[in-house]
């Protein structure tokens, strides 16, 4: 091997291992509220984070919020007095956040924020958070949080995790990453040469399950983030595939087809029970559990083509819920199971979109349009954004859309194709 | 792009084989196999190709170089310019029941991963129960899907996808692999 293969391959490999993500957003709503925050003082070395500005990228990609530029700002206030809400007025803004940022005690920052209704010229809140310098981005993430559900009263999920694959053009090596939901701080949990997919996370945000496809077929493993310790789940002849945690995080959904086709199962982790679910010679696949954990929603071939059903783990009893379109599949439960978001074509030779059903008025509506080859969508913990791959300007990237289909982002990588994104749960 | 280099491949490989007095086995490419009404066919019904089975005839049936078998969107079942190649493989294993194979079910990149991966198993499936019905020991046949996690050719066009939608037909023991010599 010369040193110029080893520095190629070097090169590669580090372009390949760069994969961060950026965010550019292509679709807001037209009535994004205008919000202000203001740069924050701070004197002494550089810090690793700019806190104000992460807070305006995460608002912004909201979609419901226009944040203000810090140059178009008249004035950049750090505390109450400072503020003259005229100028706030003037500048159309109908929030203001000014924070400030202190060193305390063995390289403790105190950043200490609030916002304001420029209108009536009222505090709605005000916080102190402690952090180290590697906790300034989950600090800015959680007054995000704090400020988005007191404007919009839906919680926040900029403080949540994100999990995707990462794989190069030829194929020849797989990621499985977590990073925080804007894309920032990726690491890499799990690296093959085999194709990893279908991540699934654990209800406590600490495991994830996925499937590793060996050479000698699909296997199912459960990976302890922390620790990286990875535990072999599910090898049956055949078919081992599409994990999906039960909401108490002891049970685990899966395909098997060691019966002849795909079938759905369930697995007790604990006692490493089986329970077969499915019984049906078509494709039975792409389980998910119902919040009552009682009922599984997955895709089955059974009637001619992929089509989205319901099953009672207690009953057994098995009803179609998708009838509109050629192709429905995947599918996902947003607010507490009030919308479903699968993967939907309308008609043979139509493109693949995401789309979201109402459960209960029945109606659909495709909630894609820009990206092309739309799959594996996975919903936001606060049920308002569906995250999933499609094909972009030829490559694999993640996306997003809002359920009601207002706003859209992209979230293109620097380099290779990014796969199957699942939105990780609430952290605390 | 594509065609140009599937092209080149052939005619570098008939080349080969005229030079070198086709010693080797057949050489009926993947494209042969093709049920896309493109390019490939033409290098297929090429006189060239014909010769040179003609001349291998006596020592192997050609058509056990063909190891893939493509498939219809969304579909699992043998098309019938299949069965002739599907047949030869079937006689083979009953004639040499040393000799296993390991079906490969694959699909194109459209629709989900795990659908797919459900549908590649159901090509292989559908492929060994041919066989099986052909006389060959269940014992002989093997099955395994990839789903859309390893295509033959990367894109997103219909020629493509017409490619990724295959069964591949991979034999496991060493004897097997020396007579049916190696493929493209």
């Amino acid at each position: 091997m010369s040193l110029r293969y080893w520095c190629l391959a070097f090169i590669l490999f580090s372009a390949f291992t760069r994969a961060e993500l950026t965010i550019e957003i292509t679709q807001g709503v037209a009535s994004a509220i205008p919000i202000a925050v203001v740069p924050m003082r701070w004197q002494g070395q550089p810090l690793p984070e700019d806190v104000a500005e992460i807070i305006r990228n995460d608002l912004e990609r909201s979609g419901h919020f226009a944040a203000l530029a810090p140059d178009d700002m008249l004035s950049h206030p750090t505390s109450e007095a400072d503020v003259y809400f005229r100028d706030w007025r003037l500048l159309k803004q109908d929030y203001l956040v000014v924070a400030s940022i202190k060193a305390a005690t063995k390289g403790q920052y105190q950043v200490r924020y609030q916002l304001f209704d420029v209108f009536n010229e009222r505090e709605l809140l005000a916080q102190t958070l402690s952090a180290n310098k590697h906790q300034l981005r989950d600090v800015a993430h959680r007054i995000s949080d704090a400020i988005y559900e007191q404007l919009t009263g839906i919680r926040g999920a900029f403080s949540t995790k994100i999990a995707y694959v990462t794989t190069n053009r030829t194929r020849s090596r797989f990621n499985l990453a977590i990073a925080d939901s804007d894309g920032a701080r990726e690491k890499v949990v799990l690296s093959s040469k085999y194709s990893i997919f279908s991540p699934s996370w654990s209800p406590d945000g600490k495991r994830l399950a996925y499937v590793l496809l060996e050479d000698s077929g699909s296997k199912v493993y459960v990976q302890d983030i922390a620790t990286g310790d990875k535990q072999l789940v599910s090898a049956h002849k055949g078919i081992n595939s599409a994990p999906a945690f039960s909401p108490d995080g002891n049970k685990l959904a899966l395909v098997l087809s060691k019966d002849g086709n795909p079938e759905i199962y369930v697995v007790d982790l604990n006692t490493r029970h089986w329970l077969r679910v499915t019984n049906h010679y078509a494709i039975d696949t792409e389980p998910n559990w119902m919040p009552d954990g009682d009922h599984l929603l997955f895709t089955s071939g059974r009637s001619g083509n992929p089509q989205i059903y319901r099953v009672s783990l207690v009953s057994g009893f098995i009803e179609r819920i998708t009838f509109d379109g050629s192709y429905n599949a995947r599918p996902r439960l947003a607010q507490d199971g009030r919308f479903l978001v699968m993967v939907h074509q309308s008609a043979k030779g139509e493109p693949f979109h995401i789309a979201s059903m109402d459960l209960t008025r029945g109606l659909l509506q495709i909630l894609t349009a820009d990206t092309f080859l739309d799959e594996s969508p996975s919903v936001s913990p606060n049920g308002v954004m569906v995250m999933y791959a499609a094909k972009y300007n030829k490559r694999s990237i993640l996306a997003a859309v809002s359920v009601d289909g207002d706003v859209r982002f992209l979230v293109p990588s620097q380099s290779g194709d990014v796969r199957e994104p699942a939105w990780g749960p609430y952290l605390d | 792009m594509k065609k140009m280099t599937i092209n080149k491949l052939f005619s570098v490989s008939v080349l080969a084989l005229a030079i070198t007095g086709c010693a080797s086995d057949g050489v009926v490419s993947e494209d042969a196999a093709t049920i896309d009404e493109s390019q490939t066919q033409a290098v297929a019904a090429s006189p060239a190709v014909d010769m040179v089975n003609n001349e291998d005839a006596q020592v192997s049936n050609p058509l056990l170089d063909q190891t893939t078998i493509y498939f219809g969107y969304d579909r699992a079942e043998i098309l019938p310019e299949f069965k002739d190649v599907l047949n030869a493989h079937a006689k083979f294993l009953v004639a040499n029941p040393q000799s296993s194979i390991v079906f490969e079910g694959h699909c194109d990149e459209r629709g989900t991963i795990e659908y797919n991966l459900a549908l590649g198993e159901r090509r292989a499936n559908t492929v060994k129960s041919y066989l099986i019905v052909q006389g060959v020991n269940p014992g002989q046949l093997n099955s395994v899907s990839f789903g859309e996690e390893r295509p033959a050719l990367f894109g997103s066009d219909e020629t493509t996808w017409s490619k990724n939608r295959r069964a591949e037909i991979r034999y496991s023991s060493a004897q097997g692999q020396q007579q049916i010599g190696n493929n493209l």
